[in-house]
């Protein structure tokens, strides 16, 4: 059993006693929400004639289904209007502070909630929303929840949960030029597999991470649960607290000091225990890709596509099952393969440096002929910060649309969606059959910067290539 | 309709229905499309909705004689599937209340508890015989004992088969994970005083 760790320490300030059924009765710190799992969480707290213990405590905001060409209300689609004035209203009458349409701190909610400061080291954060392992990056304990969760965490801003081993990732060297976090979280997902995280937290460490920025550090998090850890987590540093110094709801300038030697103290000890450790070398890793149906049926650039001979044998069905699906020939290179969309946003990479990675490649080059290309900011904070440096005219100009914020054809729940046998380069975090909205729609999972060099060639390309040129 | 489950649970009573097969997904209890919904509210109407139309009338959730019942007989394997807590929300909306069949999906089992729906388990041989007498009595009313895992009418007596984890918590009414986070109140409010990120880092000396 782990001891010392982050983890560790987060778990036992949180948890509150031992339950008849054999869980733990933890505290949530924080808990987001969003339109599309809350509304029956809502409609059940409202059936048991509950309230909502600690309002202040639970932060709302609009992503899944918002339309990214604008975000007039009301919406076209009459049910994506239904689900967002729940929410409102919802928000309104229990006193939850919500950033909706047409506020300026609207957008993905883990965008939103590291960029507002109110994801912070040492906190347990829950969201129905797989996706919420982001928040790791911080040093805080975050994990997703289902439906009758959320109306647990709204009625007793608490739940039940069982303790997770933890396994600490170590990552020695440095990302080469070209390379990102989202090539490095690609590349660990095929060595440790989708399912290898299943009852562990990650533990991203070593000098790699040390030296990532917390856009690059939440874009791993992010990715944890693609692993099947239910959550990663870096250990807080000095580029935590310079990221959060003066955001809209870190702690104050007068409790600075106080802030920072609390979150100085939750770091895993020298002496911490792990239930397993990995170790990996950054420099060893190029631009990664996904050829198949998970996250893990990854290859690095310039490898081919694995032969069902030399993938473990419990991996062949899936393999051939996704061979199939993608046609996709065993054996075969990634790069050059033609592309039909270039999606780049979501939780993943659509933030500011993710926009400005794929700026550089695209600046003074244009998308290739038949290719449609988006960019979709994952807030509104994330397109205001990019429109004054000028990439929204960048991304115009090489013939990309520069869109609202929103998940957009991370999930496609709106109007953006892949049709028939199309082939998208995405910037998102699921390869999964028919994710981006066509039931037959194929997805290639890659870096921001990766995306952009498909976008300009037209087909799979190493990023190298053009950066060098 | 009788009143959402509340509380300790200890008998079911009221009339039942039966629906034959093995392997009934719960994309089949709740097609997918009903999905994108703000309440589990209008489930309902919709519980089985794609083999109903397909029936025309004759599936046993539109028999006028079996409207109103609450005890719903199954077969093996019911509700494999998706993990969605729809189905069970539909079949509880429509009316249903308890489940016997001769098996149920994992997940669909622990949907239901939490919902405070038991399902008992009985064998082939037995399911067959109150699902023939259901659907020739309609009119019969049934009793569920959770604790003498037994379902009586006036045919006479059944034994059946209740978790023992799952009997406790219906009969001591804590299958509603809710209640119990809301037991200790106290330790809610003494959590919020105590963690430094909610009471401005005061506890920690600088
Ligand atoms: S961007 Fe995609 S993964 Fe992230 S919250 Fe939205 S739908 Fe989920």
């Amino acid at each position: 059993m782990s001891s010392g760790t982050l983890y560790d320490k987060v778990w036992n300030l949180h948890r509150l006693r031992e339950l008849s059924s054999g869980s733990t009765h933890l505290f949530i710190g924080l808990h987001l929400i969003h339109e599309v799992t809350s509304p029956q969480a809502f409609a059940a707290l409202k059936e048991k004639g509950l309230q909502v213990l600690f309002p202040d405590q639970t932060v709302a905001t609009v992503d899944h289904i918002v339309p990214t060409t604008t975000h007039q209300r009301p919406l076209d689609d009459s049910l994506a209007e239904e689900m967002l004035s729940t929410l409102e209203s919802n928000c309104s009458e229990y006193g939850i502070t919500l950033h909706g349409l047409g506020s300026n701190m609207q957008g993905i909610v883990h965008v939103i909630a590291p960029e507002l400061g109110l994801t912070q080291p040492g906190m347990t954060i829950a969201c129905g929303d797989s996706h919420t392992s982001t928040h790791g990056a911080f040093g805080a304990i975050a994990f997703g929840i289902g439906t009758s969760q959320v109306r647990d965490v709204l009625a007793s801003q608490s739940l039940t949960m069982s303790k997770l081993k933890v396994r600490r990732i170590w990552i020695e060297g440095q990302l080469n030029k070209g390379v990102h976090a989202k090539d490095l979280v690609l590349h660990l997902i095929k060595h440790l597999g989708v399912k290898g995280g299943v009852g562990y937290a990650y533990e991203f460490a070593g000098p790699c991470i040390q030296s990532l920025s917390m856009e690059e550090r939440m874009t791993i998090c992010n990715m944890a649960i693609e692993g099947g850890a239910r959550c990663g987590y870096m250990n807080p540093d000095e580029i935590t607290f310079k990221y959060l110094q003066g955001r809209p709801f870190s702690p104050s300038a007068k409790d600075w000091g106080k802030a920072l030697k609390w979150w100085r103290s939750l770091v895993s000890d020298p002496t911490a225990t792990y239930d397993d450790e990995v170790c990996f070398n950054a420099d060893q890793i190029s631009p990664t890709v996904t050829w198949g149906i998970t996250p893990g049926q990854a290859i690095a650039i310039d490898e081919k596509v694995p032969t069902p001979e030399a993938l473990d044998p419990n991996e062949r069905s899936l393999a051939e099952e996704a061979y199939k699906y993608m046609d996709i020939v065993p054996g075969s290179t990634i790069s050059g393969l033609k592309i039909d969309v270039c999606f780049i946003g979501s939780c993943t990479n659509g933030r500011l440096s993710d926009l400005q990675a794929a700026a550089n490649v695209v600046r003074g080059n244009h998308v290739a002929p038949g290719v449609k290309a988006f960019v979709v900011p994952g807030s509104e904070q994330v397109a205001m910060a990019a429109q004054a440096q000028g990439l929204d005219k960048t991304f115009i100009a090489a013939g990309f649309e520069w869109r609202r914020p929103g998940c957009s054809m991370c999930l496609a729940m709106n109007p953006d969606r892949l049709e028939g046998r199309q082939i998208s380069a995405s910037s998102s975090n699921r390869n999964f059959k028919g994710r981006q909205g066509s039931a037959n729609g194929r997805t290639l999972l890659m870096s921001p910067a990766m995306v952009a060099a498909a976008a300009i060639n037209g087909k799979v390309t190493d990023v190298r290539t053009i950066l060098t040129n | 309709m009788n009143k959402l489950p509340k509380g300790a649970i200890t008998t079911i009573r009221g009339k039942a229905i039966a629906i034959k097969g093995n392997d009934i997904d719960t994309d089949r209890i709740i097609p997918a499309r009903f999905l994108k919904c703000v309440s589990f509210d209008d489930l309902g109407g919709q519980v089985f909705a794609d083999d109903r139309k397909e029936q025309n009338g004759s599936h046993p959730f539109d028999l006028k004689a079996l409207q109103g019942a609450s005890i719903l007989i199954v077969n093996g394997n019911f509700g494999c599937g998706s993990s969605r807590e729809h189905a069970p929300q539909a079949l509880m909306r429509w009316g249903i209340r308890a489940l016997i069949g001769e098996s149920f999906a994992e997940i669909f089992y622990g949907n239901c508890l939490a919902l405070g729906i038991p399902c008992a388990i009985s064998t082939q041989k037995e399911i067959k015989e109150l699902q023939d007498s259901v659907m020739q009595t309609p009119s019969l009313e049934w009793t569920l004992d959770i604790k003498k895992e037994q379902i009586i009418s006036t045919c006479g007596t059944r034994n059946l088969r209740i978790d023992q984890g799952a009997q406790e918590m219906l009969i001591k009414g804590n299958w509603d994970a809710t209640s119990e986070l809301l037991d200790q109140k106290e330790d809610l409010n003494q959590a919020r005083a105590r963690l430094p990120y909610l009471n401005n880092f005061k506890a920690i000396e600088s």
